[in-house]
């Protein structure tokens, strides 16, 4: 049952981005409706998906790279939802939509008997979802700092075009920018954290150097600058959103080199 | 009954002519009474702003109604005949009248489409005419709907979203930089007359904090108390520039007041939070190279015409989805208005009457149905006698009250009382196909009026789909 959901998550999201893509060229407000509730929809069937394969997963409670994108892409989907509630900003959608889709689409890629590392600890489960948190938040961050730049170039060379009107202001997307780096910032820190811990009582040690621990930390340390930097010297605005434009390729990179590592022992 | 409009406008005629009809409010009511002492006027309104001077009325006679209202806009200034008015005029009856209201009061006609200033404007005329009871139920009726036709083509268009003014046009550029802009600080550099409507604009959008630096401390602080705000001398004004959100400058000087580095400066001290600068004046008075720094977002009189231009584009655009909306409405109200005609009153009256009568007669004579056939005839004839007895004084009124100042006071009143319907839409699309036919049957009708003997059934058929 929960590959059928699946499956029709994956057709759901797939129809909302070509409609929310579309939105952000033309002049219809009805378009970004229809791709709003097809969101809603989507999102209700990837719930039952995930929930009915909690169900039936037992014994050791390893999450799969497949489960780990699926849960991200339902917590960013997620956000946009509550973002799109409080402010009626549809447009967002056409950034954030599109992003949970690709995560999606990987998920689907991967085989979803991976595991995300081998089982070591019976709550890596906990590592791996603070990780993800974390992480959901320098995606929203990173789609604010995309739109902040956009309008920044629109507004820079005066072209208001259709995508000028639907894009918010400035200050409300550094704002974002901020709130999502503020609230998943201590998330992964408490994932790299967990994570740490895990290896500790399997390998004995803390950080093994390797390189997506190392990168790890890299990111972590490149986040913790871009965060008091905006704090004390004001690496706001345009500067911000390019650091997290960097910052999330770093969080892919890092992904991407976990699921390596993972693949490389199993095949 | 004819409803006419005889107007000039912002496109028949040019200021020098429009100046001298203009109305001053204060003599409006004055004027409505004098149009309404014209033989034939029977219901006047007066439209008139610095872009129209337009005259509603309804007449007895659609031609002879023209001639008048001619007369009394030449008469209201001495120094132009009727003659001379002749070439910028306008004359509408019927529902071209009735749509040129709608289209006026939805800001379709106006020099800036979308504007809303003349919504007011016609509410305040409607209140004048109102208060010297110059207007009737059938003016009363259209100008509650074209105010009801502006209304939605506010809310179901995009008509009015769009700035279309260059101070318009700051706002809304604000907008994009700033979300709230409650607690943002405009600091107006300057008196000039652009800036000071754009300091307005943004006051009236919200901006709580203004600050205000000119040459003269004197015009400064004048123009600080306008504001609410605080002057700044003009010496200073560029170390206080930080504390600024929104720099708005318009001077005369031939020079740049402000420049790239200082504005860099300014970002600087702000931490990087976007600054938005409005240069109004020519020549520019903030150097050009500010564009090239980051959150610092510079804009001159020519790009705020861009968007302007830009956005007029778009009003055009919408200004066709209400053109529809329009012509819409003025349907509606031509069926209520073809519905204050005397003859399908009393054709929908009859109808009414009938129609109680039959059934009556059919549930009576089912009961009785050992009654002989001269028997049922003359029950029957009862029945008919009572109702057309009933219903004849009306009938009479009705006809001879029709070309009266109070004709339509009447049908609306017959109309209530026997529950025929305010906008009869059902009984028009019958009476629009019809209608010769119908007034025929009247007519021969009106020899026989209390005999009418006439079968329910004949008089049944042209009501079409019926109730």
């Amino acid at each position: 049952m929960a590959t059928g959901f699946f499956m029709v998550t994956m057709a759901l999201y797939f129809g909302a981005t070509i409609l929310f893509l579309a939105y952000l060229l033309r002049r219809a407000e009805a378009l970004s409706t229809v791709s709003l509730g097809i969101t809603a929809a989507g999102f209700c069937t990837h719930t039952v998906a995930i929930v009915a394969r909690m169900m039936g997963t037992t014994g050791v409670s390893t999450p799969t790279f497949h489960e780990a994108l699926s849960f991200f892409s339902w917590m960013l989907i997620l956000v946009f939802l509550a973002v799109e509630f409080r402010h009626r900003l549809h447009v967002i959608g056409s950034f954030i939509v599109p992003l949970a889709l690709v995560s999606l689409v990987s998920a689907a890629a991967l085989p979803d008997t991976v595991p995300t590392l081998r089982p070591m600890f019976g709550t890596l489960w906990v590592h791996v979802t603070l990780s993800m948190l974390g992480t959901v938040g320098f995606a929203v961050a990173f789609v604010a700092g995309v739109m902040y730049l956009i309008q920044d170039g629109l507004l820079k060379s005066k072209r208001f075009n259709v995508l000028y009107s639907k894009l918010p202001a400035l200050d409300f997307l550094d704002h974002l920018n901020q709130q999502s780096i503020v609230l998943g910032f201590p998330l992964l820190t408490l994932g790299i954290i967990t994570g740490a811990i895990s290896a500790e009582f399997v390998r004995g040690t803390y950080v093994s150097w390797n390189p997506e621990q190392t990168w790890a930390l890299v990111t972590w340390l490149f986040y913790f600058a871009v965060l008091v930097g905006r704090l004390t010297v004001g690496w706001r605005a345009k500067r911000a959103a390019y650091l997290t434009i960097i910052g999330f390729a770093g969080v892919i990179l890092t992904l991407v080199g976990v699921v390596l590592k993972s693949y490389g022992p199993v095949s | 009954m004819h409803i006419v409009v005889v107007g000039l406008s912002h496109k028949t005629a040019p200021v020098e002519v429009r100046e001298k009809l203009a109305v001053p409010e204060s003599r409006l009511g004055e004027a409505l009474t004098r149009l309404c002492s014209y033989s034939g006027v029977k219901e006047g309104l007066l439209l008139s702003t610095c872009n129209r001077v337009e005259v509603y009325a309804v007449v007895d006679e659609i031609e002879a109604g023209y001639g008048r209202i001619q007369e009394f806009l030449a008469d209201a200034h001495f120094s132009v005949s009727s003659e001379q008015l002749t070439p910028h005029l306008y004359w509408h009856s019927g529902d071209r009248a009735i749509g040129h209201l709608f289209r006026v009061a939805a800001s379709l006609d106006s020099m800036i489409i979308g504007e809303s200033q003349i919504l007011g404007q016609l509410k305040d005329a409607f209140e004048v005419a109102l208060t010297h009871k110059t207007t009737s139920v059938i003016l009363n009726k259209v100008v509650k709907k074209a105010i009801s036709v502006a209304k939605r083509v506010r809310t179901e268009t995009k008509i009015a979203e769009m700035a279309v003014s260059v101070s318009y046009a700051a706002v809304e550029l604000a907008r994009k930089i700033f979300s709230d802009l409650s607690e943002k600080t405009v600091l107006l550099v300057g008196a000039g007359e652009m800036a000071k409507l754009a300091a307005r604009h943004f006051v009236a959008n919200g901006v709580r904090h203004v600050r205000v630096t000119t040459r003269s401390p004197y015009q400064a602080s004048e123009l600080a108390d306008k504001f609410k705000g605080t002057s700044v001398p003009f010496e200073l004004f560029g170390e206080d520039m930080a504390s600024a959100d929104i720099v708005l400058v318009s001077t005369g000087a031939a020079h740049y007041l402000i420049s790239s580095d200082e504005v860099q400066r300014a970002v600087k001290q702000r931490m990087n939070r976007p600054m938005f600068l409005i240069d109004i004046s020519v020549p520019r008075n903030i150097d050009p190279a500010v564009r090239h720094i980051d959150n610092a977002f510079l804009f001159d009189i020519d790009d705020l015409k861009v968007r302007v231009e830009q956005n007029r584009e778009d009003r055009l655009r919408e200004a066709e989805k209400a053109e529809q909306m329009v012509i819409e409405e003025v349907g509606i109200l031509r069926q209520w208005f073809q519905s204050l005609e005397v003859t399908p009153t009393i054709v929908a009256l009859k109808n009414r009457v009938d129609d109680i009568k039959r059934t009556e007669l059919e549930k009576a004579l089912g009961r009785l149905s050992h009654l002989s056939v001269q028997e049922r005839e003359l029950v029957e004839g009862m029945a008919s006698t009572i109702v057309n007895k009933l219903i004849h004084s009306t009938l009479v009124t009705l006809k001879t009250e029709a070309n009266s100042s109070e004709g339509v006071a009447f049908v609306e009143a017959a109309r209530r009382f026997f529950k025929l319907g305010e906008s009869p839409s059902s009984m028009q699309n019958g009476l629009s196909t019809s209608s010769a036919g119908e007034s025929d049957l009247v007519r021969a009708d009106e020899d026989s009026p209390v005999e009418g003997l006439t079968p329910p059934s004949v008089l049944h058929d042209p009501r079409g789909g019926g109730d």
